[in-house]
């Protein structure tokens, strides 16, 4: 007789799959947040302020009103009840300071600041509309220029968003002497101007005003709960009234990772008009919000003859609005990457007249890496040395800047890995490259680094009736593949075929959720579901133990294994017991359990936690006219364990193409007379397109961590595109010998 | 939106008669008009849709070797015809360097000589801008300006003309063909747009209700010998910040017998200086006979804050659009830098 084998129990994780809301998204079935179709909706368009600075002296809404369909004009005149405190403003991702108030009172504290919202039938009625309002103001003065206001630099306050994103550690070792005894010395500066996320769907919410006074709100946002909570604070109602559901986010990148202006319209004309309300900002008005802050750092650094860094100064300024201190980890990371003994950190925000900055792709990350990596190169060349070898000479298991060792860095291995796929052995010298035709050839790499952030989380997991499994968590998704990914954990933790896992998401009802950020996803509501299901493993096993008839004996947890919707018995596996046994014997109830999972910070917090990444890259440069391709790059990747390759794949490859964006094409102009931005659409600000991106590759290396959670995940998202950057300048560097210390490189610069 | 009327035109007569009249527009594509709406800047009271009008959707050959467009062909029909593409490829690559495909199976050619410029102060309704509120400022000179003029630019307006297919008209010395209630008239391309002036919200010499039946290319293609160079700030999908329509024939001894040169993204209409052209002819295509060319060209350009690269860079394109001609078989598509 042949025994029935075992099957594997770690199908799922590790395994390629495309993602299963993929091809409802391709085929247009995604119902995305302005496309619910609740009963009688109207729509609102936004009005945006037309001077920078000032307060508003009048609203003249007469020839607006006159507008058929017009139904109601909503600004800080008429409006409903808003918070009085601060507190009522804040999300989970709202840096100290006081949150900007949409429709307050008829100050207005920056450029394009939204003033007033037409509600009409139709969608075009009330952009019209919009158009006829004429709004006059007082003007004040007002100043956007960051390198003129350099002297106001100031230290950011400190709020919960430290610990996300540390303020850089006190000096240590000694700079100055450091730095004056060094032989290799490079200082410099570096310098980008704000960019946008730019995320294909625009942002949108539709309110629904129930019958009863409750609010459902489909919203676009990275996060349900956090859309809740503000919401429940702005209005001063019960979280229980205040719904949240978002399921298909047409990308974030960071911008729904505080509630946006359109939320609050639209929550404030269903409120004010009883009525189910759509507000959609249009393209122009993607621009109207944080954006990655302009930053000007500055940097010096010493090595010695043998090409160790010795000392490092980084300082950086980046600009924030009068009312947030907005803030990102931008000088932290060459302490964190090399041993260096002898550091000297500083950053400082400049507070103008403009909106608040925010979170936006690798935030602080990209920005910082690059000034260093390049800088990296820089001290490699003078002293003669191959920028590969300059950083394995500096290479660390242990993060000088806070005393720790990693809890895994597999960066040596991506160093190596990515250099063999390259070919990094034909590198030449700066300059030394033969060239193709008019076109110079340049090699460049970089290194990239990124937190593996852990937070708590929550998750249910429930065994149905039919004996499958249903998982719920408010998590919602822009598109990485996070439902995915969670289903594969779940199927897994139960030995379930994948397609008996159902994952229910992105409702704020749900079990409350971090946003959807940080690369912490898989990581975190990952090991919440992990854990809950895990919880509900052990309550089915112990139904299964007193059984009628005791068919597991006296086995414990450990003896059996959980497959194919069985439990079976290891030490003969011919006794198996279906979970739908299980549910008849709990009288045909499903089984559910809740778990919060959270991280153990004894075991964590003696170790730095970070994902790495190396990109080599190859440019041609036009000698004659300067032209600039991104011909191949490889990136290779040590995230810990590699939950789905596709998707992983998917989420390097867009990492990659944003650091083409940082590197050669993204950058918003702010006219520094008018004091707003001025290439707010998709043709004037320039986002890489097909014909700026060459060959790209990828590889994940092996990397154990069994400190940072049980699954041994980090998160990817975002530590692919920080080397990418770096890299390109590089290869830039390598092909023409010129630094460049601006961002993005254009025409012109070479 | 506001109301408006529209009136379906199916001939030319019935076109121009319901024309009449200010705040009254055509229509052919509408990639331009409809979003010039949508930024609250055009409002027009009626639209007169010229997509009935069969006789303005044709190709036909002209008795003296040219090629009539008509004004209603999409961008890409004109850039795919093969008529075009054998005898005035540098037409063809130059359309096929614009936009998207998307945008020029819409796009119409007589659309495409009337787009605005790109000036970011321009389309945005609350900025002062002399073109579109004369008299109100220019902050494009002390803004950012890398889209604009190096040349022919005037106190009161730096913008440029953003067309890529009218830098290849004018070194084919294309004619456009008009109609009016006054009756048909022939607008030599190169005068067709104008310098800003005192009268920057002009651009062209079109009069108000005046139709675009067709644009009528010469004889002479030079199909031998011609390139089309666009340089810009990404790959694909951006207008130029400097171009440059080069066409040559060389005589027996492969001297320069005629040249034309034409640059886009650097004034406010394809800039061509006939007696630059001049100085090609009897010469061989070499670089020394091109910078000077180029130095000609050039003559009197000045740029601002972040639009003066394009001096140099317009020198060094036309020294590389002369040798890319020469043998225009090794060209890549999208009429990016090759060699
Ligand atoms: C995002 C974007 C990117 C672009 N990139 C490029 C680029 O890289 N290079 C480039 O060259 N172009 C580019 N374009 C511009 C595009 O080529 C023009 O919008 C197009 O050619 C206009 O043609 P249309 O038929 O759509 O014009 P419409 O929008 O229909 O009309 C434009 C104007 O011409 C008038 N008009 C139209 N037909 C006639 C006629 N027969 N007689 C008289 N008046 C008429 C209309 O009244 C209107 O004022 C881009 C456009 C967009 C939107």
């Amino acid at each position: 007789m042949s025994q029935p084998t075992l099957p594997h129990t770690q199908a799922e994780i590790g395994r390629p799959r495309r993602r299963i809301v993929g091809v409802q998204k391709v085929t247009g079935q995604a119902t995305y947040a302005a496309e619910y179709t609740p009963d009688d909706l109207l729509y609102g368009y936004v009005v945006n302020a037309t001077i920078t600075r000032g307060t508003i002296t009048g609203i003249d809404e007469r020839a607006a009103r006159e507008i058929e369909g017009v139904v109601e004009i909503i600004h800080h005149l008429r409006r409903p009840k808003l918070g009085y405190f601060d507190m009522q403003y804040s999300d989970i991702d709202a840096p100290p300071g006081s949150p900007f108030r949409p429709f307050y009172d008829a100050e207005i504290q920056f450029a394009e600041q939204p003033i007033a919202l037409v509600v009409a039938e139709t969608f075009e009625a009330a952009r019209y509309a919009a158009s006829l309002v004429e709004v006059t103001y007082d003007k004040a003065p007002f100043d956007v220029d960051l390198h003129k206001n350099l002297d106001t630099a100031r230290k950011p306050k400190k709020g919960i968003d430290s610990i996300l994103k540390p303020m850089p550690p006190d000096d240590y070792g000694d700079f100055d002497g450091a730095y004056a005894a060094a032989s290799a010395t490079y200082e410099g500066e570096v310098y980008h101007r704000s960019q946008h996320h730019n995320p294909l769907e625009m942002h949108a919410t539709i309110t629904v005003y129930e019958a009863d006074g409750k609010l459902t709100i489909y919203d676009k946002t990275q996060g349900t709960t956090n859309s809740q909570i503000y919401i429940s604070g702005v209005f001063g109602m019960k979280m229980s009234d205040v719904r949240v559901i978002a399921p298909f986010v047409g990308g974030g990148f960071g911008s729904g990772l505080r509630p946006q202006y359109q939320l609050v319209m639209s929550v404030m004309a269903a409120l004010h008009l009883q009525r189910n309300v759509c507000v959609q900002l249009d393209r122009e008005q993607m621009y109207t919000f944080g954006h990655r802050p302009e930053t000007l750092q500055r940097l010096r650094f010493g090595a010695s003859a043998d090409g160790k860094l010795t000392a490092v100064s980084h300082e950086a300024f980046a600009e924030t609005s009068r009312f947030e201190d907005y803030h990102e980890a931008v000088v932290n990371h060459a302490g964190m990457l090399y041993p260096v003994e002898n550091v000297h950190l500083e950053y400082k925000l400049v507070p103008l007249d403009r909106y608040s900055p925010l979170d936006m792709r690798a935030p602080g990350g990209l920005t910082g890496v690059l000034a260093v990596e390049t800088v990296m190169d820089q001290l490699a060349d003078q002293l003669g040395m191959d920028p590969l070898a300059f950083r394995l000479k500096n290479y660390t298991t242990t993060d000088v800047s806070s005393g720790k060792p990693y809890s895994s860095k597999e960066l040596r291995a991506c160093y190596e890995q990515a250099a063999e796929r390259f070919g990094w052995d034909q590198r030449k010298p700066t300059g030394k490259h033969p060239q193709r035709g008019n076109r110079l050839v340049g090699h460049g790499m970089a290194s990239g680094i990124w937190d593996a952030i852990m937070l708590p989380a929550k998750a249910t997991a429930r065994l149905t009736t039919e004996g499958k499994l249903l998982i719920q968590c408010a998590l919602n998704d822009c598109g990485q593949g996070a439902y995915t990914v969670m289903s594969q954990i779940a199927a897994d933790e139960l030995g379930l075929p994948f397609e008996d896992v159902t994952f229910e998401y992105a409702d704020s009802k749900l079990d409350a959720s971090p946003v959807q950020g940080g690369s912490f996803t898989t990581g975190v509501v990952g090991s919440a579901v992990k854990a809950a299901c895990f919880a509900l493993k052990d309550k089915i096993f112990h139904l299964a133990q007193i059984l009628d008839g005791f068919p597991l004996g006296d086995a414990l947890l450990p003896d059996v294994t959980f497959t194919g919707g069985e439990i079976v018995l290891n030490a003969d596996p011919s006794v198996r017991i279906p979970f739908t046994d299980i549910i008849a014997f709990n009288k045909g109830k499903a089984l559910e359990v809740s778990k919060t999972n959270v991280p153990n910070p004894f075991k964590i917090k003696k170790y730095a936690r970070n994902s790495h990444a190396a990109s080599f890259v190859e440019v041609e440069v036009d000698a004659q006219l300067g032209v600039v391709y991104v011909t191949r790059a490889v990136t290779a990747v040590a995230a810990g364990r590699i939950m789905n390759p596709q998707t992983a794949r998917s989420q390097i490859l867009g990492g990659m193409v944003w650091g083409i964006g940082m590197a050669l094409r993204e950058e918003t102009l702010l006219d520094r007379q008018l004091g707003k931005f001025m290439n707010t659409n998709l043709a004037e600000y320039h986002i890489p397109v097909h014909a700026d991106i060459g060959e790209l590759d990828v590889i994940f290396v092996e990397e154990k961590d069994e400190i940072i959670n049980d699954l041994g995940v980090k998160g990817l998202g975002e530590v692919g595109t920080i080397s990418m950057a770096p890299a390109i300048a590089n290869a830039i560097f390598n092909a023409t010998g010129k630094v460049m210390t601006q961002f993005p490189v254009k025409l012109g610069d070479l | 939106m506001n109301d408006f009327a529209y009136y379906k035109a199916t001939d030319i007569d019935g076109a121009v008669n319901a024309a009449a009249g200010p705040k009254n527009n055509y229509i052919g594509g509408g990639t331009n008009l409809i979003d010039l709406w949508k930024y609250d800047l055009a409002h027009p009271e009626k639209l007169v849709d010229l997509n009935g009008i069969d006789e303005l959707k044709e190709i036909t050959e002209l008795p003296d070797g040219g090629l009539r467009l008509g004004a209603l062909v999409t961008n890409n029909a004109t850039a795919y015809h093969p008529i075009v593409q054998e005898r005035y490829p540098l037409l063809s690559r130059t359309i096929l360097a614009g936009a998207t495909p998307q945008i020029r199976n819409a796009a119409t050619n007589g659309g495409n000589l009337l787009q605005r410029t790109r000036c970011y102060y321009f389309y945005d309704s609350s900025s002062p801008c002399n073109k579109r509120v004369p008299g109100s400022g220019c902050p494009a000179r002390e803004g950012h300006n890398r889209l604009h003029a190096i040349l022919g630019y005037s106190d009161a307006c730096i913008a440029t003309m953003p067309s890529d297919m009218c830098v290849a008209l004018a070194a084919l010395e294309a004619v456009v063909r008009v109609k009016g209630p006054e009756g048909e008239r022939c607008i030599p391309f190169i005068e067709f747009h104008r310098l800003p002036g005192e009268q920057p919200e002009k651009d062209n010499t079109l009069r108000e209700d005046e139709l675009i039946l067709s644009v009528d290319l010469p004889a002479r293609g030079f199909a031998g010998h011609h390139t089309y160079l666009k340089l810009r700030d990404r790959h694909s999908y951006a207008f130029a910040l400097v171009s440059v329509a080069m066409g040559y024939e060389l005589d027996g001894e492969g001297n320069i017998s005629v040249a034309r040169i034409a640059l886009g993204g650097v004034a406010h209409k394809p800039w061509r200086v006939p007696a630059a052209e001049e100085l090609l002819v009897g010469k061989s295509p070499t670089e020394d006979q091109f910078a000077r060319a180029a130095e000609a060209i050039l003559e009197g350009a000045s740029g601002f804050e972040h639009n003066t690269f394009k001096i140099d860079l317009a020198h060094r394109a036309i020294l590389r659009a002369g040798a890319m001609a020469h043998d225009p078989s090794t060209q890549r598509p999208g009429a990016k830098p090759s060699l």
